[in-house]
Formats: structure tokens, C-alpha cells, sequence
């Protein structure tokens, strides 16, 4: 383990190598474009011995690394916003044939109004593509989360595709202390996919071939169980890597100052850190106040969640994307995991940092002080309301 | 902590300058990160890089409003940014500049240091690529980081050749604080 100085994207893309793809597809588009430079850089170097197909477009990444992955090889890519709403059709294509493809999202918000900050809006809006969804908290776990996520992918109970989502430009671009681990140690972690089925001359099947009404249903029921299933893998491994790095920044949850808080704040992603920040402040002055950290957000871990928040008395979910004429996705979920549970903690939703708006210390302090002025509708946080008239 | 504002344009490796004084940081045994701001990069438009130094780990992610310390690497800003706002009292300015810290005419409650980094960046690199003779300056001016932690982030950061005129060029900005303080 060598601990070193290096920008988010960077720290991936050594990551990534550690894992050995043989095929990487991937198509520019920022905040991703450091990680897929990173990458083909590598492979021009003769220091990743994989295949790097250059594509036009997103849909053509995707569709290259669904082939490849039928083929056996392990794949990877990696897009934000736009690029993975074109990769939307495909998406569904590889998680239905079960392809363990990794993909890092570097989220960033979705257009109209064009806008290359993050939020989480392009990752959210393909939640039911069936694909396991990981938010890294920082630096350290977005670089760790893609180690875990091959091992997740290829499990043979899981089969899935992984996508791990780390915030665009704050994360992406920040540089920040990180310990990458050596090849021998990575190795040891992930050993080579070894594929139940693949596409092979000498041996011809085929995948995502027609299925009716008759046996259709099944199948997505099958692609269901399996997305629940992968949670115990998403533990198994998280807990493995700690046993082994030492490292451990949650498994399907985390928490922090949970015991005894009266409010919890539920949140993923980079957002986590600062809410720390917060939380420490605000416990200074008698607040009892603590955190919950959603890090695997697909299979949604309502048990994990449900035993977090019973016990508080109000729940202020912050969301960082939301469901336009509905509200804030995080929020509506954790309202459906605390339905049957009994003396329920008051949920109150908070939409914030969309498309790059700053959160700071004092808007998570201020979600806190002013919840009791938030009702039954999600709020949007910080807005200015001159430019709403 | 110690927090850094460095404002530039587009072009004159304000982003490096961030990177090479986390560097510097980590390499003297601290705890550092380092923050671009980003979207509107382009040749000549105003550029922010935000830098965060620690004993301990850096959890905040936020931009940083209150610096300890501010440096800009080009003057033109002080008339059409707002690039002094919010400096702690008592920090510190660097400003890359010909004209002594009087004549800027500064009215602040911290102190102001000039450099004429052009100048002096020509001498040791022969292009006036200012930002590696300002990080010099910045590490004799603040003590936040060691001329020694420069010299590492450089080597980290460029090939030999390179770093050696880059560690020239900080050099020259080191001794020209420490001169002019005596």
C-alpha cells in the first residue's frame, strides 16, 4: 500500500488498472473525460495490457462493453449525465443478460438547462435500469468501491452489473491523500472473472434472446431476487476488504453519532463529509443530531435502514437529485421503508446542490434548525427566490 | 487548518499551483486537498483554486470563503474580481506584480506582499510561466509549506528537466521573501 497525493480521477483510473479489464469502452464527456484519458493513457503505454475501443458515442460504449462482456472479459466504463441517459436502452440490455459490467458514474446534473455540475439527477433517473448503485463518500472509497465492485459484479450469485457513483468535479477533480493498493494485494482480492456462460464458436448460445409472456416475467423476477441477493455480497465484500486493507467506510449503510440522536440526516455521496462537519458543530451546541450514510442506494437496504432511524424522532432526508411531480427520491424511498414501522420518525425531504449549487456547512446546519418549517411537500433548499418571479 | 485562495486566469496553471501546494503539504507530512473551480476554464477568463491544509483529515468539501491566505497571480483581477473578499484578519495577500504593496493601495486589516514574478520566472525558466516562482514566495511568506515539500511536488508533478528548472524558478521566489523581509 503506497499513500500518495493525486486527483480523484486519477486515484480511479489506477484503481481500475489494479483490476485488470481486458476491454475498456468509454466516450468523453466532462466530469468523466480525467478517468477515460487516465485509462487510454495507460493502455497506449503498454502499462494496461487491455483492450481500449474508441467509440462515438455513449450508446456505442455501452453496447461495446455488453459484447465483450458476453464474451467473458471483464469490462469497464465510465460516463456522467447525458452519456448515461444515451446509454439508457443498453443499460437495461446488460443487467437483463446479467453481464457483471463496471461502470463509474461521475454524476453530474442532466440538461435542460445545460449544465456540466454535479448533482446526482443522471444516476437517479436510472435507478431501475437493474444495476447495483454505490455512492463513494470520498476520494479513498471511490477509488476502494472498484476493487469491490468487480468482486460484487462477478459474484456468481450476483451476475450484475455495477455502477459506482462518485460526485462529479468534487470528487472527480479534487486532489485529496489516497492509499492505492499493489497489484499483489489487488490480485489476491480480485482474482480473474471466471464466466459461468459466455459467447464462444465452440460452444454457440445466445443471450437476450425473445421471451414471451410465458416466460418473460420470470426472468425479470429472477433479475429482481438477484439485485436483493447482491446485497449480502455488497457486505461480504465490503467487510472482506476490510479484513484485508483495513479500510471500511460502510457496507450497504454507515453511520455517524447515530447513538442517541433525536434527528438523523440521511444522505449519499460527497455531501456526507460536510454533513460530519456539521454534525460535529451542532453537537457542540446540544443538538442530537446524527447521520445516516446510504453508500449502496440499488438494492435499496430498507432492513439496514429501518434499524438506523427507529429510535429518532425526525428524519431530514437530503436529496441531491428528485423525481419532478413527486419529490425527493431518497426521501420517498425511506418514507415506503418506515411504513410498518411502528412510532415512526417524522420525514421531512430537503432537495439540494442541484447543478453544481454550493452545500455548505451552514446549509446542512440551517436544514437543521429551520426542519420544523417544512411540511408534508420536499423542500428545495437555498433557492433565490428572485429569480423564481 | 489553513485554508488557500489562488486566483489567476485560465492558463496560467492555477490549477497546478493548487495541486503542487497540497503536494508540498502531504509531502511535509500534513494532511492537504486541493479544489479546483471549474465549468468556465478558458484561456484568459478568471480562475479560483482553493487548497486546504490540516494536521488531521480534511472532511469539508466546501469552497472556502474566509482564507488564511490569498494569491494572485494576476493583478488585473483586483480591479474586476472580488478576490480579497472574505481574507481572515491578519492573513495574508501574495500579488504577482512589478509595483510595491504601498502602490496597490490596499486597504486591508492583513498584510500585502508583491512579487514580480515574470521577471523572475524569465530568469530561471526563460518563458514568464509564473505560478512555480510564486509557490516559492508563498512558501517563504506563509510557512505553510517547506521548499523542500516544493521540490517534491515538482518532481512529482514534472519530468527531471522540468522540475529542476521549476525548483529554480520557486527558489528564486523563496529568496526574494526572504530578502526583502531582513
Amino acid at each position: 500500500m503506497a499513500r500518495t497525493f493525486t486527483e480523484g480521477s486519477k486515484a480511479v483510473a489506477e484503481t481500475v488498472k489494479l483490476c485488470r479489464p481486458n476491454v475498456i469502452a468509454a466516450y468523453p464527456i466532462t466530469p468523466q473525460t480525467h478517468i477515460s484519458e487516465e485509462l487510454a493513457q495507460m493502455v497506449a503505454n503498454g502499462e494496461l495490457k487491455a483492450e481500449y475501443v474508441t467509440v462515438e458515442s455513449e450508446f456505442a460504449a455501452a453496447s461495446v462493453v455488453l459484447g465483450a462482456s458476453a464474451t467473458g472479459a471483464r469490462t469497464y466504463t465510465a460516463t456522467s449525465s447525458q452519456g448515461l441517459l444515451l446509454m439508457t436502452e443498453v443499460l437495461f440490455n446488460i443487467s437483463g443478460m446479467r453481464l457483471p459490467v463496471v461502470m463509474t458514474c461521475a454524476n453530474r446534473a442532466v440538461s435542460s438547462p445545460i449544465n456540466i455540475w454535479n448533482d446526482q439527477q443522471d444516476s437517479i433517473s436510472v435507478r431501475d435500469a437493474g444495476w447495483v448503485q454505490l455512492y463513494a463518500e470520498d476520494i479513498q472509497e471511490a477509488s476502494d468501491l472498484h476493487l469491490q465492485a468487480f468482486r460484487i459484479a462477478e459474484h456468481p450469485e450476483v451476475l450484475l452489473p455495477v455502477m459506482v457513483c462518485m460526485d462529479g468535479f468534487i470528487l472527480t477533480h479534487a486532489y485529496e491523500p489516497v492509499d492505492l493498493i499493489e497489484q499483489k494485494e489487488a490480485d489476491a482480492f480480485l482474482p480473474p472473472y471466471q464466466p459461468q456462460y459466455y459467447l464462444t464458436p465452440k460452444n454457440p448460445i445466445t443471450f437476450g434472446a425473445m421471451m414471451g409472456p410465458e416466460s418473460y416475467m420470470e426472468a425479470r423476477c429472477q433479475l429482481d431476487r438477484a439485485l436483493w441477493g447482491s446485497a449480502r455480497i455488497v457486505e461480504e465484500v465490503a467487510k472482506e476488504f476490510k479484513k484485508r486493507f483495513g479500510r471500511f467506510q460502510g457496507a450497504l449503510v454507515d453511520t455517524y453519532c447515530i447513538e442517541g440522536a433525536e434527528i438523523v440526516l440521511v444522505a449519499m455521496g460527497s455531501v456526507i463529509s460536510t454533513i460530519k462537519e456539521a454534525i460535529d458543530l451542532l453537537r457542540k451546541e446540544g443538538v442530537k443530531v446524527g447521520l445516516l450514510k446510504v453508500r449502496c442506494f440499488r438494492p435499496f437496504p430498507r432492513e439496514a435502514i429501518k434499524e438506523a432511524l427507529v429510535g429518532a424522532r425526525e428524519v431530514l432526508a437530503i436529496d441531491r437529485a428528485f423525481s419532478p411531480g413527486s419529490g425527493g427520491v431518497l426521501a420517498t424511498e425511506i418514507r415506503a421503508a418506515l411504513q410498518d414501522v411502528k412510532k415512526a420518525p417524522e420525514i421531512k425531504g430537503h432537495i439540494v446542490g442541484l447543478g453544481g449549487r454550493e452545500i455548505s456547512v451552514e446549509t446542512i446546519i440551517n436544514i437543521v434548525k429551520d426542519r420544523k418549517a417544512v411540511g408534508r411537500e420536499d423542500r428545495f433548499v437555498d433557492l433565490k427566490e428572485a429569480l423564481l418571479k | 487548518m489553513i485554508e488557500i485562495r489562488i486566483h489567476g486566469r485560465g492558463g496560467q496553471g492555477i490549477v497546478t499551483s493548487g495541486e503542487l501546494i497540497g503536494f508540498a503539504a502531504f509531502s511535509d507530512g500534513k494532511y492537504a486537498q486541493a479544489y479546483p473551480s471549474f465549468g468556465s476554464e478558458r484561456m484568459g477568463s478568471p480562475v479560483t483554486t482553493y487548497v486546504r491544509i490540516d494536521d488531521r483529515p480534511i472532511r469539508t468539501r466546501t469552497l472556502i470563503y474566509n482564507p488564511d491566505f490569498i494569491i494572485i497571480q494576476d493583478s488585473t483581477l483586483l480591479a474586476t474580481e472580488p478576490v480579497l473578499d472574505g481574507l481572515k484578519p491578519k492573513g495574508l495577500v501574495l500579488v504577482n506584480t512589478k509595483k510595491s504593496a504601498d502602490a496597490l493601495g490596499l486597504d486591508l486589516n492583513s498584510r500585502v506582499l508583491t512579487i514580480p514574478a515574470a521577471e523572475l520566472a524569465m530568469e530561471a525558466l526563460g518563458r514568464p510561466i509564473v505560478n512555480t516562482t510564486i509557490l516559492g514566495a508563498f512558501a517563504a511568506a506563509s510557512g505553510a509549506i517547506s521548499l523542500e515539500g516544493i521540490r517534491s511536488a515538482l518532481e512529482h508533478r514534472f519530468t527531471k528537466e522540468l522540475a529542476e528548472k521549476n525548483l529554480k524558478a520557486a527558489t528564486k521566489g523563496y529568496n526574494f521573501v526572504k530578502e526583502k523581509k531582513q
